[in-house]
């Protein structure tokens, strides 16, 4: 089991200045999470920017063990996001990579204090709404039965557990139901589903047994590579007609 | 590819495959993981727990000097001959030495991950000695020829009608006439019973050393223990450098975590603690007392700022049961004496990180091992730190080519937009290749379907993207 991380109450003024932070893959394959995070705000009152020139935050590098490789990337992100109030990302992978990661793999260079500083300044996109903005209900209408699923980066690393239930919760319509295995590795893990591929796929299916039992229509997560791993196995695999459809927490969040 | 990692690539691939072993698996871990939940709500604070039992084995490590001195000193007093192995084959020279000094022909053994770690029984075995393993997961691997399945459930892996076979064929026509666990148990009892009268040597690994008493503590669930450890004439213990503790104290914090974390009891059903061989006076206890104390790699990783903590272990093999790889691979397609998370953070360390690198690769990171340790080693992350180590000593040149390639195109975001277009017109050019022996993305399309690629990418909506005015927000909020 884990627990919420532990909140300092919220220091933003009633509207922030969110600088979004885009990992790649979001941008290149899952764009309409992002573009659901960009109303969800708005909507919200907040002014968005989204700073040009964002890339890749290093992670397969450093994830394979190539720090030196890794440091490049990660580091452009620290002038990227040199005046930003507040960046709220798009995963909560991508997301402890700048929050946990990045101060381990910049530890003792010159860019120590940039890591850090930025550190303190992200968070994934769920987490921000409620433990920063205090804000619950959104405002959505989606009438479906729904199970999330816990990216474990955002679950273990960032200590995101209720904050996307939370808001889950207050969605019109939606009924949220828990699968056994929520706290469940997918088996993605980078490149790892791809060098160890026989190991993430049966992971894959363990989690979609679980998710599937649920009888949900909607599989949620707030991490997009989990939910290309869900989603990809179910589009191979899946049995029943109409298997459940994957579908990042922001764009559940922007429907009304 | 090193050979190991083909093995683990093989065997894993293997196990995956079949899917009635992989429910089983799972199916068997369920009374544990229920168990385990209403084992820590038995602490005031199991958080609180860990943190203090993490400090207490990061104390005996830190000063690890001294409390070994003051443990040496206390046991020895007491007739104990201790011997150091600075590696497996030296702890296996010595105890063969000991078997050699008194003629045994008998050696009964409780279970001893230690034990494994340096081949003992097959050593003994290869020499013409008959070792008899008296836990019963131990017992019933040992008939079977085969390695622990898991540390702590070396069985785990079989069902009881499997059991019940191996029993009949291997002890006799008086065994296996039933699968039930308590004919099982008393089948395997009666066989071993024996044996402790017959034996020579008793060897038994440890659970924990105490410096303040100069005690070893040994934790098992049948009594088989105390029996390996009393009974025979001499008494020979394998104990490796990281089982210190200070103080007694630190047993009635760690006894029970130990209980928790490794099977979900309240203590193990017995705690034997053992201080010498018989004193003069006592009615028990063997006559010698043999402590070989193994650091075969331990105090290389003790001089690890970074992982030291790895040596908090204390083998619970709870990160084991709770790791979803495991579960889906097994124990033994590691090919390792500690599988999961442990094995995966400590065998680089112990036999090699070139050859065993693939390990902490095949890992997704997820960190249930790291939330599950009772004694709090920062499991998945030292997986990364041991495949930056990996990637340093033995870089693979086309992997960091194709990183630093990758890098240097991050750095130029017209260009990196540019790949990303290249790459989804490319993924819609292969399509017809996809899910076969041709296709570039195989290791993905093998088993799961690509996403597909959208029309427009986030950067590009983004430049179309108009605010929504602020009046009507305001309208909206008035709704």
């Amino acid at each position: 089991m884990v627990f919420d991380r532990r909140v300092t109450p919220a220091r933003f003024p009633e509207t922030v200045r969110v600088s979004l932070f885009i990992p790649c893959f979001v941008d290149h394959f899952f764009p309409q999470a992002g573009i659901a995070m960009v109303r969800v705000l708005e909507r919200l009152g907040h002014e968005v920017d989204y700073p040009a020139g964002q890339t890749c935050c290093g992670q397969p590098a450093f994830n394979a063990g190539y720090w030196d490789q890794a440091r490049p990337p990660a580091s452009r992100l620290f002038r990227l996001f040199e005046d930003a109030d507040a960046v709220v990302s798009a995963s909560g992978s991508c997301g402890a990579m700048l929050k946990v990661f990045n101060p381990e793999l910049f530890a003792g260079t010159s860019f120590e204090e940039e890591a850090a500083d930025l550190a303190g300044r992200v968070w994934e996109f769920s987490d921000f709404l409620v433990s920063e903005l205090g804000v619950e209900d959104v405002g959505a209408r989606f009438p479906h039965r729904v199970t999330f699923h816990d990216g474990c980066h955002g679950l273990r690393e960032l200590r995101i557990k209720s904050q996307p239930r939370r808001l889950l919760e207050n969605v019109e319509g939606l009924e949220l139901v828990e699968m056994a295995e929520a706290e469940s590795c997918c088996g993605f893990g980078g490149t790892f589903a791809v060098k160890f591929s026989h190991i993430s796929e049966a992971m894959a299916e363990v989690k979609c047994a679980s998710a599937l039992a649920t009888g949900a229509e909607f599989i949620v997560s707030n991490d997009s590579s989990c939910l290309m791993q869900i989603g990809g196995w179910l589009g191979k695999n899946a049995k029943t007609p109409n298997p459940p459809r994957v579908m990042h927490l922001a764009e559940v969040l922007a429907t009304q | 590819m090193s050979k190991p990692a083909a093995a683990f690539q093989a065997a894993a691939s293997a196990y995956v495959g079949e899917r009635e072993t992989r429910a089983f698996l799972r199916q068997s871990l369920a009374g544990y993981l229920a168990q385990r939940r209403t084992g820590e709500e038995r602490f005031q604070d199991w958080e609180e727990a860990r943190v203090a039992a993490s400090a207490a084995k990061g104390e005996a490590l830190d000063y690890l000097d001294r409390y070994l001195a003051d443990f040496l000193t206390r046991i020895e007093k007491r007739g104990t001959r201790v011997f150091f192995a600075r590696d497996a084959a030296r702890a296996r020279e010595r105890v063969v030495e000991i078997v050699r000094e008194h003629d045994a022909k008998c050696i009964v053994k409780s279970k001893s991950m230690t034990g494994e770690e340096i081949d003992l029984s097959e050593t003994l075995e290869h020499l013409g000695y008959e070792v008899v393993e008296t836990d019963l997961g131990e017992y019933i691997v040992q008939l079977r020829g085969e390695r622990p399945f898991h540390i702590v459930a070396p069985a785990m892996h079989l069902r009881r009608e499997e059991i019940r076979e191996l029993f009949a064929g291997k002890i006799g026509p008086e065994a296996g006439r039933s699968a039930e666990p308590e004919a099982l148990t008393m089948d395997a009892r009666r066989a071993i019973r024996r044996k402790y009268l017959e034996a020579d040597i008793g060897i038994s690994g440890v659970n924990f050393a105490v410096a303040e008493t100069g005690q070893i503590c040994v934790c098992t669930n049948e009594g088989n223990g105390r029996l390996s450890t009393s009974l025979p004439r001499v008494h020979i213990a394998v104990m490796g450098l990281e089982k210190l503790v200070p103080n007694l104290d630190d047993l009635a914090l760690l006894l029970p975590m130990l209980a928790t974390a490794g099977t979900g009891q309240h203590l193990t059903g017995y705690t034997t603690i053992i201080g010498g061989p018989r004193q003069p006076g006592e009615a028990d206890g063997p006559e010698e007392f043999h402590l070989i104390i193994l650091d075969n790699g331990r105090t290389a990783l003790l001089a690890d700022d970074e992982q030291r903590d790895a040596l908090h272990c204390i083998r619970c093999g709870a990160c084991i049961y709770m790791c979803p790889i495991f579960k889906n691979i097994g124990g033994h397609s590691y090919g390792t004496t500690y599988m999961g998370p442990i094995g995966s953070v400590i065998t680089p360390h112990l036999r090699g990180l070139e050859e065993w690198r693939h390990l902490p690769s095949s890992s997704s990171l997820c960190g249930a091992c790291t939330e599950t340790c009772p004694v709090r080693i920062d499991l998945h992350h030292h997986l990364l730190h041991n495949r930056r180590n990996a990637a340093a000593a033995h870089p693979a040149p086309l992997e960091k080519l194709a990183l630093r390639a990758y890098g240097w195109l991050a750095g130029r975001p017209a260009l990196f937009s540019l790949a990303g277009k290249l790459g989804k017109l490319a993924l819609r050019a292969f399509s017809p290749l996809l899910g076969t022996a041709l296709d570039p993305a195989r290791g993905w399309t093998r088993c799961r379907a690509l996403p597909e690629p959208p029309r427009q990418s986030f950067r590009e909506w983004w430049k179309t993207h108009e605010p929504e005015p602020a009046s009507e927000r305001d309208d909206d909020d008035e709704e």
